[in-house]
């Protein structure tokens, strides 16, 4: 029986050995931080919407959710000539598309369910300078992607530092060689509102549902008690 | 209550179908023994999920398309702008996994206590037809989404068939209607999961219950209460169903909700065992995911699957995995029921059996290693051994004297003494005194209580195997 059980566990013990992955920074995001989720919106007008569509929000359910008026909403997010009932649709041709990237931008409606917040938030910020790349840049995250740095303006350019591991060079480090117009701090809440807003438009109702969890569960713990105390008086008699 | 009109339609019914009959002989005069444990909740937990999943489901058929160009996008619509749709659309996919969460419960309940012997073979055969049904669910609607995971899992899954020689190809072809998984498989697994399962689904449960309701159910002690009855034919042991369990089963309702609300209101991909990241995605027939895995709860016939090298061996094994359940009342045919009672060849064998079943369920979640595939061979020995070695290693056990009628349960409040005990024994008084002059007694850990306690818990398992 011993000799089986240490059998057994050692097998999982050796099953279980490290992956190599990349660590992923963590995305310090608030959902209930509606001026984040504004600025997250626009943010993802100006520098994503020209390629990526989300299509399954609606300038709306913006408005509704994030607590702003439709006028705010229309003036400040949603490009010029949208409607307030507008899905977030890129203009981009997907046929161009293929041509200029080699693939067609996905629709980021559900990448943070996908990806996870942490995810988006290493990859956006693991751009590098790669003159190898037909655009230029590379990501450590994500190795040889079709999608340039489209935040370099706002970062600046970063490159990459190298160690040998065996018989693979593998990227230690990314430095900041050229600032771009903000400082490390202004483009780290850059991209943590844009996370945020990915996250937001990944499940809108996400915040209700865990606002609305304790209610329920406070419910359910009443009712359980006096069905306790119920259950208590009829067997009482029940030896 | 008592007005004549009402009497009179009463009766009207009452002559007509047998509302009392069957009122009595499954509820009020249905005779359940008295010692019911923690494992007994779990039968009418089922039922519960049950309907749950067929509330909503029926409300989520209302909104939803079967139509590989909009069932993806016909989810998001009832997440985003149904009312109350992402409440709906989590109680169903939390839902499926509670179910199976609580059938493997029942069914290990079914080990602990012999319940599928004789006389409840029948109750056992049907029950393994439910589960049968459950699964067949479970991989159909999961294609419902239309995600990519739901997509690759199908086409995996399907492509198995192929691998049963001379018609294996024009059969995978015929269930899926088309040469890959495509709008046709969408269309008929959408009419298999809403409408022929259910129905057949349906059934079963009721046979279920019909034949448990015939021979009655079984214990924690795995005595036959029938056999000891009062002089007005009512067993002795025995309590009406109702209002006995039908009062102890809210409480379990209650206790099982509230983590069925946790999960479903604060964590309802839990971190992806219930609903898979990659489906978020969707389906797209031209890029494989990297890592192909079903849900958890087909994840340790999934490991078996890939433990045999050969592909239609591993069919073979995986069916045989599954198979071989509906055999256990002939496998095992020592007369003691309970494990309460059993040799400790038993309960060694159960415990390896366990252990076997939750390591090919985590290894069928990890991409397939080397050491991985070893580990999973192993385990998979271990799982047939335990049923296929039955009639031979249960020849040996030495059985403890069963008694003649039940024996009494403690209840909850009568372990808080105990606990209380137990408490104080791995703890010590400290009086601390503060800066601001206030003396504090404090309990802090006691070393060698904690020691003796662990070394009682160890012994206490030990013995429980014996």
């Amino acid at each position: 029986m011993k000799t089986l059980l240490t059998v057994i566990f050692s097998l999982f013990a050796f099953t279980c050995s490290a992956s190599g992955k990349t660590e992923l920074m963590h995305a310090n995001i608030d959902l209930s931080d509606n001026t984040s989720l504004k600025r997250g919106a626009e943010h993802y007008v100006t520098y994503c919407l020209g390629c990526h569509s989300a299509k399954h929000i609606r300038y709306l359910r913006i408005a509704e959710d994030l607590e702003l008026n439709q006028d705010v909403v229309l003036k400040d997010i949603a490009p010029v000539g949208a409607s307030i009932y507008d899905s977030m649709l890129s203009a981009m041709d997907k046929h161009d598309s293929k041509i200029w990237f080699g693939t067609v931008p996905p629709d980021l409606s559900l990448i943070a369910r996908s990806r996870g917040s942490d995810w988006l938030y290493t990859y956006l910020k693991s751009f590098y300078r790669d003159d190898s790349k037909p655009l230029g840049t590379n990501n450590a995250l994500f190795k040889d992607v079709g999608m340039p740095n489209v935040l370099w303006k706002l970062q600046g350019e970063q490159v990459a530092h190298y160690t040998q591991n065996g018989d693979k060079k593998v990227i230690s480090s990314l430095n900041l060689q050229r600032p771009g117009e903000l400082n490390p701090n202004e483009f780290d809440r850059v991209v943590t509102d844009l996370v945020n807003f990915l996250e937001y438009v990944g499940e809108p109702a996400k915040l209700k549902r865990q606002q609305m969890g304790k209610y329920v569960l406070l419910f359910i713990l009443i009712v359980g008690f006096i069905g306790y105390l119920l259950k208590k008086e009829y067997w009482k008699d029940i030896h | 209550m008592n007005s004549p009109r009402l009497n009179n339609f009463v009766n009207w019914i009452l002559a007509r179908f047998p509302l009392t009959k069957v009122w009595n002989e499954h509820l009020a005069e249905y005779y359940a023994p008295k010692n019911f444990n923690f494992w007994y909740f779990f039968g009418s937990l089922a039922l519960l999920v049950l309907v749950n999943q067929f509330a909503t489901g029926i409300m989520l058929t209302i909104n939803y398309k079967p139509d590989a160009d909009l069932a993806f996008d016909s989810v998001e619509f009832i997440m985003r702008d149904v009312d109350w749709g992402w409440l709906i659309r989590y109680m169903h996919s939390t839902g499926a996994s509670a179910f199976f969460i609580v059938v493997y419960l029942h069914m290990f309940r079914g080990l602990l206590y012999g319940s599928f012997k004789k006389p409840r073979e029948l109750v056992w055969i049907f029950g393994m037809l439910i589960y049968l049904c459950l699964m067949a669910e479970a991989f159909m609607g999961y294609l419902l989404p239309w995600g990519q995971m739901s997509y690759w899992g199908a086409q995996v899954i399907i492509s198995l068939f192929s691998a049963i020689p001379i018609i294996g190809e024009d059969l995978s072809l015929w269930i899926r209607g088309d040469y890959v998984v495509a709008d046709a498989t969408l269309n008929r697994f959408f009419a298999f999961h809403v409408a022929a399962i259910p129905l057949v689904l349906v059934l079963l449960v009721f046979l279920h219950i019909v034949a448990l309701h015939q021979v009655g159910s079984n214990n924690p002690d795995g005595i036959e209460i029938k056999e000891n009855k009062g002089p007005d034919g009512i067993p002795l042991d025995g309590i009406p169903f109702h209002p006995y369990y039908t009062v102890k089963d809210i409480v379990g309702v209650s206790v099982f909700i509230f983590f069925f609300a946790v999960v479903l209101f604060y964590m309802p991909e839990l971190e992806g065992y219930f609903l898979e990241h990659a489906n978020f995605i969707p389906a797209d027939p031209l890029q494989t995911p990297e890592h192909i895995a079903p849900l958890w709860y087909f994840t340790p016939f999934y490991a078996i699957l890939r433990a045999v090298p050969d592909k239609f061996a591993g069919v073979i094994a995986m069916g045989g995995a599954i198979f071989v359940l509906f055999l256990l009342p002939w496998l095992d045919t020592v007369k003691v029921k309970s494990i309460r009672y059993r040799g400790g060849i038993y309960k060694k064998a159960l415990f390896l059996f366990v252990i076997s079943f939750l390591g090919l369920g985590y290894l069928g979640m990890q991409a397939p290693t080397p050491n991985a595939t070893i580990a999973a061979r192993v385990l998979t020995v271990i799982y047939f051994s335990f049923f296929l070695l039955m009639p031979i290693y249960t020849r040996w056990e030495k059985f403890k004297t069963v008694p003649k009628r039940l024996t009494s349960n403690d209840s909850l409040g009568s372990k808080i003494p105990l606990l209380k005990q137990t408490i104080s024994d791995v703890t010590q008084d400290t009086v601390v005194t503060t800066k601001s002059g206030k003396t504090l007694h404090l309990k802090t850990p006691n070393p060698s209580g904690l020691r003796n306690a662990s070394v009682d818990l160890a012994k206490k398992m030990k013995d429980s195997l014996d």
